[in-house]
């Protein structure tokens, strides 16, 4: 009992902390290897749906994003509330997408050309006439191997 | 040391991303050339399963009024047409690796919109047409192979994709009243 008051009086022994660089940069290393580089901002309100029969994108190199959706409130003065197509940083139309395309397919090697994929991270309110114009500026443009992103869940709410 | 590693952990926090994109894969048809005269295959007309999502985001099966959530049930069936009827998909015996001498079903599910269909419920639908093909393919997975489809391997992957191909097409776009 008398050891036990002695100790109350003194003040805390200050904490080592020679270990925490270690576990800090521990914890740097897991997010440099499990995370990847945010590429673009997006500029829509993009609500992708959900499925239950998606595929992981493997190679994130090979593909490139078109987005479709409602602008977000900042672009809203400027370009309405219809769904608009955004591709890199900037809002294109119908007919900007075979330049695009090209554009994304130069930057490809000779050998992955014909592996592009496009994925198209499109808004579950937007009605299909926008995207069914996309899809058929996607064939013209021969960009045909397309995947439609979503949220994979083990269970979907049905119409 | 810590005060620096910190800073680049928040660095990497902030600039990069975690999610990993996830979606369904699908081929579009190339678009058909002028100049060559395009052979019109029909299909039988007993092959396709016709399913269409109009403006008022209601499902129509083969021009029926359907719910949902019986649209996997009926594409399972119509694939497997396990009574052989005669309105349901011909079958073809065609030789696959590892299953031999087999009836490999023609059956083609057409799916098509209407522009003021939403993205969202296209999307389930054709999630749930996704869904039925392979659950087909995982039960003959299991039942040949005593395996689920998905851990097998690419070859045998392949052949069971082989015996139950169903592409699903994406019809063309038709303008209505424009």
């Amino acid at each position: 009992m008398a050891k036990f008051i002695k100790t109350r009086g003194k003040s805390v022994k200050a904490l080592n902390t020679s270990s925490l660089p270690d576990i800090v940069f521990m914890i740097l290393f897991f997010f440099m290897a499990v995370t990847t580089m945010r590429e673009t901002d997006v500029m829509v309100t993009v609500r992708i749906p959900d499925a239950t029969e998606g595929k992981v994108l493997e190679k994130k190199s090979l593909a490139s994003f078109i987005y479709i959706g409602e602008p977000l409130e900042a672009f809203q003065a400027l370009y309405g509330t219809e769904p608009k197509i955004q591709m890199n940083d900037t809002f294109k139309e119908i007919a900007d997408i075979q330049d695009f395309i090209a554009q994304e397919r130069e930057q490809l090697n000779e050998a992955d050309k014909t592996k592009m994929l496009v994925v198209l991270k499109i808004d579950r309110d937007t009605k299909m006439g926008v995207v069914t114009e996309v899809k058929q500026a996607l064939r013209r443009a021969s960009a045909l191997k397309i995947m439609y992103a979503n949220t994979n869940v083990d269970r979907i709410v049905l119409p | 040391m810590a005060d620096i590693a910190f800073l680049l952990l928040i660095f990497f926090l902030a600039a990069t991303t975690m999610d990993s994109d996830t979606g369904l894969m699908r081929q579009l048809p190339a678009i058909p050339d002028p100049n060559v005269p395009q052979d019109i295959n029909k299909i039988n007309d007993r092959n396709i399963l016709e399913v269409k999502v109009n403006k008022d985001n209601l499902l129509l099966v083969e021009g029926q009024l359907t719910e949902f959530s019986q649209l996997r049930e009926i594409a399972h069936d119509f694939i497997l047409n396990a009574n052989d009827e005669p309105n349901m998909p011909e079958k073809e015996i065609i030789n696959i690796a590892y299953f031999g001498d087999v009836p490999v079903t023609k059956a083609v599910i057409s799916l098509q919109n209407d522009i003021g269909t939403k993205y969202g419920v296209y999307i389930a639908v054709q999630n749930e047409l996704i869904a039925a093909r392979t659950e087909l393919r995982d039960e003959l997975s299991r039942r040949e192979f005593g395996v689920p489809y998905e851990r097998l391997d690419e070859d045998r992957k392949g052949a069971v994709d082989d015996y139950i191909k169903v592409p699903i097409s994406e019809a063309e776009p038709k303008r209505i009243g424009e």
